[in-house]
């Protein structure tokens, strides 16, 4: 990465301007041209650097239920309970964390009841407890990663 | 072209329009990287660039979109630690703690969440990214301090940092396409 690199993803993780034109205004401010601005992000989309280029979607007001789950999972059954979890379409991300309540997964549904069902789900599959901690207010989503 | 004319709504949580539903979908996948990157979505919606770029404003005024804009992976820029960090706080303070705490740059996500007491007596949840271990201790640390005043010790003691080892599943979320 150069210098100019740098200097574009730095600028374009906080969103760029509504306009016809995005490219040509952050080149403006950057002062490069537009081009430059164009070829420079889509090479490190190409290359992985970017994992996404666009709108970023609150999931929530797309409609649907959200919600975020733990369970305490003993060592030597984590890999079967691991399957378990993870064959279910609904559950989006799972981490092993280290804590007592060691597999954290977000489930992701169309609506509240189908959460409900799926978590019991899980209980009655893995008969361990699913703690269930739905958010409540959000206060912040986002993060700049300044390179 | 009634229908397919975008109109700007008053209500913050009004439901997606169709014609909102068919924006999302053609640009979830992301935006593309050309000197108008709006036109083919007008054409494909049958609207004018105008029509658009106000369609856009409007969803990020509704907090539908975010925000527009490049996604590094954490990965790929050397951010390789992260950190949940989990808070026990005060109840009557917790939505001006959480607001204080959300607005630290390191801190990628940052919710009220309930408790689940006797085993879990957190209400505040931070997400912490950083480039090694000591840099997300010391983002920790700086929470912490800010906390000080507000934090609940009683029986449940400290607050913790549960630092991923391992990620089991990552899928995107996606709206899905109706199916009539």
């Amino acid at each position: 990465m150069d210098a100019l690199d740098k200097k574009i993803l730095n600028r374009t993780q906080r969103g760029i301007p509504v306009s016809e034109q995005p490219f040509a205004d952050i080149a403006n401010e950057l002062d490069c041209t537009e081009e430059q601005v164009i070829n420079k992000l889509q090479h490190m989309l190409d290359d992985g650097l970017l994992s996404r280029f666009g709108p970023m979607y609150d999931a929530a007001s797309l409609g649907g239920a959200f919600t975020l789950s733990a369970m305490q999972v003993p060592e030597e059954r984590f890999d079967e309970v691991t399957e378990i979890v993870n064959a279910f379409s609904q559950v989006a991300h799972n981490y092993k964390r280290q804590h007592r309540l060691n597999m954290w997964f977000v489930v992701a549904c169309e609506s509240q009841d189908e959460i409900q069902a799926v978590l019991q789900n899980i209980e009655q599959q893995s008969s361990l407890r699913v703690y269930d901690f739905p958010k409540e207010e959000e206060f912040y989503v986002g993060l700049y990663l300044p390179v | 072209m009634l229908d397919s004319t975008y109109q700007s709504r008053e209500r913050k949580k009004a439901p997606l329009t169709a014609i909102e539903r068919e924006f999302i979908l053609l640009t979830q996948q992301g935006l593309p990287i050309v000197s108008r990157p709006y036109d083919h979505l007008a054409e494909k919606l049958k609207l004018s660039v105008a029509e658009i770029l106000a369609m856009s404003e409007d969803l990020l005024e509704r907090g539908v979109i975010r925000r527009i804009a490049a996604v590094p992976n954490h990965y790929r820029a050397g951010y390789t630690f992260n950190g949940m960090t989990v808070w026990d706080v005060q109840d009557d303070v917790v939505k001006e703690y959480g607001a204080l705490i959300g607005r630290l740059p390191f801190v990628s996500h940052c919710y009220r969440r309930p408790r689940c007491l006797p085993e879990w007596n957190y209400n505040l949840f931070a997400m912490i990214h950083g480039k090694n271990e000591q840099q997300i201790s010391e983002y920790r640390t700086q929470i912490k301090q800010l906390l000080k005043d507000v934090l609940q010790t009683g029986q449940h003691k400290s607050n913790d940092m549960l630092t991923s080892s391992k990620i089991l599943k990552k899928t995107g979320l996606r709206l899905q396409k109706k199916k009539d």
